[in-house]
């Protein structure tokens, strides 16, 4: 059975946002799913819909075998929920967080002490159980949101954008307690994130979600493959225009796309594909500041998928470190 | 219900650590009756001899209406750290759980009562040390009693007003406009009988003015039906503002 299973869900906030225009995808036990699309997106809204927060029009949805629509009980006793903006208790400690969601979360009352004591140990929080969260980093303060969500021992964890607003290196070691979360512990996650290299480093398999709906699902490696080929990105100092009208009777390119700055170029095999476009280039005077041939990454599955580049919004690409989404 | 009452008292510990490591409640909790009590107590320390008064000293009349006036203040103000929980996402992280959802509410508001309860025992010992005498074991039950239910009140109806505007502007201008008003058009610093007619009709329709009534005969053990009558009619409006927050906290999540 599925730990989440999603068919054509809609949603339209009032004042008439289509937030979700038919998402379907479904997750399976043990797997580490992601969302990945810019804010406004509906990333967030699908979260809350399958944590019983926020009403769907249409569609299904099951989460850990309870529908969505007709158990909302049955499906909060599965679930770990954390939000993109914390949702701890500033003003208790650690200990007293993760102790009342355990009671609220129906944690039998003998193994509470227990479990505290196993997750705080788990998130590395021991040292600072007695401190209030207040006085945490912000990637404390993660790490006791993602125990929190794990005190129950739910079959399916929700993190909604759970690196947004930590800076580069509190994210990579966030990773690498996702990594051994994967490891440890069998739980689905499904995770949304608007950082194209999270999903890429985190999911065994990801869904792009582009205004409502889901363009395309698969593993990050497939998804790369299926595009196929490598690509060549060439700084031509401005002259992209004249640039693409050249490069796409290079023998050998698939694909040229071509924006302020940079062309890019699909070709079968990269290596053997640049003399022939710097040769291109060259006969039609085209002045060449960089070239780079790399692999297919998830921009470029985005870009087929959508037609455009990614834009994460109001984040910054890729690894720069971002304000707290919306 | 079990469940419902592990959740209220689970999450009503929750806001009591919150308040206990506030230091600045305790002492606005301690100095707010002083200044009213002294204040008052001396400013008006001679319309006791106006008659109308049925104490003898005028602390002794103003410390049941302080006491209310504090308890109405305590719950009317409770809805603030509610709209930071939802700033905060903390009560859409507790509605992704199980917990009973009436219990979120009434830990807040169970939470304000006991606060003010404590508050106003301190306003008793103060009235004491000021010359107010001490009332009798069933008058302080009564009187605690009304402040409770007051508070409860207050509480819940703060409780609802947060749900629904969601934001700390709102909240401080309804309490601001509506809080000394009520005080004032009620008996807790003049005898009833000195009012002005519209204003006793309109103190017989405030909520306050009931809970100064039980209080004070609670406190002066005159009159022991009034004490019933108005704690009645407090428990009637607790009930009715219970039922005023709940729905607002269906119209919150039917929102979200």
């Amino acid at each position: 059975m599925d730990a989440i299973k999603v068919e054509n869900l809609t949603k339209t906030y009032k004042g008439g946002v289509k937030a979700l225009q038919g998402v379907s995808f479904s997750v399976a036990q043990g797997e580490i799913f992601g969302l990945l699309g810019p804010n406004g997106a509906g990333k967030s809204t699908t979260v809350r819909i399958l944590a019983t927060l926020t009403q769907p029009d249409g569609g299904s949805a099951f989460v850990a075998g309870h529908d969505v629509f007709k158990d909302a009980a049955g499906v909060r006793a599965s679930i770990g929920y954390v939000a993109q903006s914390s949702g701890v208790d500033r003003w208790a400690t650690g200990a007293e967080n993760l102790t009342l969601q355990a009671q609220m979360l129906r944690v039998p009352a003998g193994q509470i002490k227990k479990r505290v004591a196993e997750l705080l140990a788990w998130v590395n929080l021991s040292d600072v159980a007695g401190k209030l969260v207040n006085t945490y980093s912000g990637g404390m303060k993660r790490r006791l949101e993602i125990a929190m969500g794990l005190v129950h021992e739910p079959r399916v964890l929700f993190l909604d954008e759970p690196t947004t607003g930590l800076d580069p290196e509190t994210r990579r070691a966030l990773w690498r307690d996702l990594e051994r979360l994967r490891r440890e512990r069998d739980v689905s996650v499904l995770l949304t994130t608007h950082y194209l290299e999270e999903a890429d480093a985190l999911c065994d398999r990801l869904s792009i979600v582009d205004h409502g709906r889901v363009v395309v699902t698969g593993t990050p490696d497939a998804l790369k493959a299926d595009i196929g080929g490598d690509t060549v990105t060439i700084d031509v100092g401005g002259a992209t225009a004249t640039a693409e009208g050249v490069l796409k009777t290079v023998a050998g390119v698939l694909d040229v796309i071509a924006n302020e700055h940079l062309v890019t170029v699909r070709v079968r095999d990269g290596a053997a594909a640049v003399p022939a476009v710097a040769a291109a280039l060259n006969s039609a005077q085209i002045p060449v500041a960089t070239m780079t041939v790399g692999r297919a990454s998830l921009d470029d599955v985005y870009l087929k998928h959508t037609g455009h580049h990614y834009d994460a919004g109001a984040a910054p690409k890729a690894a720069a470190p971002a304000g707290p989404g919306d | 219900m079990i469940l419902f009452l592990a959740d209220t008292w689970h999450l009503m510990l929750r806001h009591l650590r919150a308040t206990i490591r506030l230091p600045i409640w305790i002492a606005m909790a301690l100095i707010q009756p002083v200044i009213w009590l002294t204040l008052f107590g001396q400013l008006f320390r001679r319309v006791v001899d106006l008659p109308g008064f049925e104490t003898g000293t005028y602390i002794e009349f103003l410390a049941p209406g302080v006491l209310i006036m504090t308890a109405m203040f305590g719950g009317a103000w409770s809805g603030m750290g509610l709209i930071d929980d939802l700033h905060h996402n903390v009560v859409d992280r507790m509605l992704a759980t199980p917990v009973h959802r009436a219990a979120v509410i009434a830990a807040r508001v169970l939470h304000a009562s006991i606060t003010v309860i404590v508050q106003s025992i301190i306003v008793l010992l103060l009235a004491l040390a000021l010359g107010a005498g001490w009332p009798s074991f069933a008058g302080t039950i009564g009187v605690l009693l009304a402040a409770a239910l007051v508070t409860a009140g207050f509480s819940a109806m703060s409780t609802g007003i947060a749900l629904l505007t969601r934001r700390e502007e709102t909240m401080i201008a309804v309490v601001n406009f509506f809080g000394l008003p009520l005080a004032f058009l009620s008996a807790t610093f003049m005898s009833a009988q000195l009012m002005p007619e519209w204003m006793q009709a309109a103190s017989k329709l405030n909520p306050v003015n009931w809970a100064v009534s039980a209080a004070r005969h609670a406190v002066l053990g005159t009159d022991e039906s009034a004490v019933w009558i108005n704690s009645g009619l407090l428990l009637v409006f607790t009930v009715v503002m219970v039922m005023f927050a709940t729905q607002a906290f269906r119209v919150y999540r039917r929102s979200a």
